[in-house]
């Protein structure tokens, strides 16, 4: 069982995450979607903002995430899937982001934020999916690794 | 330097952010996507404090002629929301829900020494791709039907 984890922490780090996207659309005028970011790093977008740019976001990212956790908040992170399923998930994200155009950050950070109605569409879609997904594995099948 | 400081100084936020609120960690995002489970309201937290400086810097660009470091906005203009869109967002849902982890938070865990994010990764770089086949098979086959 995973503690919990105090409020502050969740809206100083929604806060963070929030002021990142608003900076990256003052400083270059573009979206910070982390899917389109690593399919431009991946040079599998056509579209996107410059390749220096994006790869620097890319790598910046993990750092940004190990500085936090080396200062303010050990992280305790529990990966519970195996590796089937790690490879299953990933091809499932990775080809609903490009055809969806966009993933949590893209669309629930940024498309929500200015009132987009296809990332509200699209973020309850995935919202959704991803409830009903966890209740059929974890409650109807009964959890599989 | 100029096109490389957006890219840092943001991503150190976000993967700071993510870090902070604990999303970079499967088993939280899962928590919160179990509502018939014991549920876990932090991502609910972070989604919405996330939206706030979002708006308020989206609001800000639309006073300004261009970027601070850049040439033009390039703000998505399309608003019709098609059946491709709520199809690719249902795919990521899930896949999203199967094992808790989506594209930024599965990047921004990289560094932690566990190969379960570059797993992650590689499978979604290889999703990405197939999907590039895909559009570009669909694109051909259009053009030989001659519409």
């Amino acid at each position: 069982m995973l503690e919990p984890l105090s409020p502050l922490s969740a809206i100083a780090g929604g806060l963070l995450i929030g002021t990142a996207a608003a900076l990256f659309l003052l400083l270059s005028g573009r979206i910070a979607g982390v899917s389109g970011l690593a399919a431009t790093v991946a040079r599998i977008a056509d579209e996107g903002p410059p390749w220096l740019q994006a790869a620097s976001f890319v790598i910046a990212l993990p750092l940004g995430a190990l500085i936090v956790s080396a200062t303010l908040r050990t992280p305790n992170i529990q990966v519970t899937s195996s590796v089937p399923l790690l490879i299953a998930a990933g091809l499932l994200v990775g080809f609903g982001t490009r055809l969806g155009s966009g993933c949590t950050s893209g669309h629930g950070v940024c498309g929500m934020a200015r009132l987009s109605p296809r990332s509200i569409a699209a973020t309850a879609t995935f919202m959704l999916l991803g409830i009903a997904t966890v209740f059929v594995v974890r409650h109807l099948l009964g959890g599989f690794k | 330097m100029r096109p490389l400081l957006p890219g840092l100084v943001v991503g150190l936020l976000f993967g700071g952010g993510l870090a902070l609120s604990d999303m970079i960690n499967p088993s939280r995002v899962l928590g919160f996507l179990d509502v018939a489970g014991n549920w876990d309201p932090t991502l609910a937290y972070v989604m919405a404090a996330a939206l706030v400086p979002s708006a308020l810097g989206y609001w800000a660009s639309r006073r300004m002629q261009r970027p601070l470091l850049g040439s033009d906005f390039r703000i998505p203009q399309n608003r019709a929301v098609e059946p491709k869109l709520l199809a690719g967002a249902a795919i990521f849902g899930i896949g999203w829900g199967l094992v808790g982890f989506c594209p930024g938070p599965a990047i921004a865990s990289l560094g932690f020494g566990m190969l379960e994010p570059w797993l992650f990764v590689m499978a979604m770089l290889a999703g990405m791709l197939l999907h590039r086949f895909y559009q570009d098979s669909t694109v051909r086959r259009r053009r030989s039907a001659g519409s």
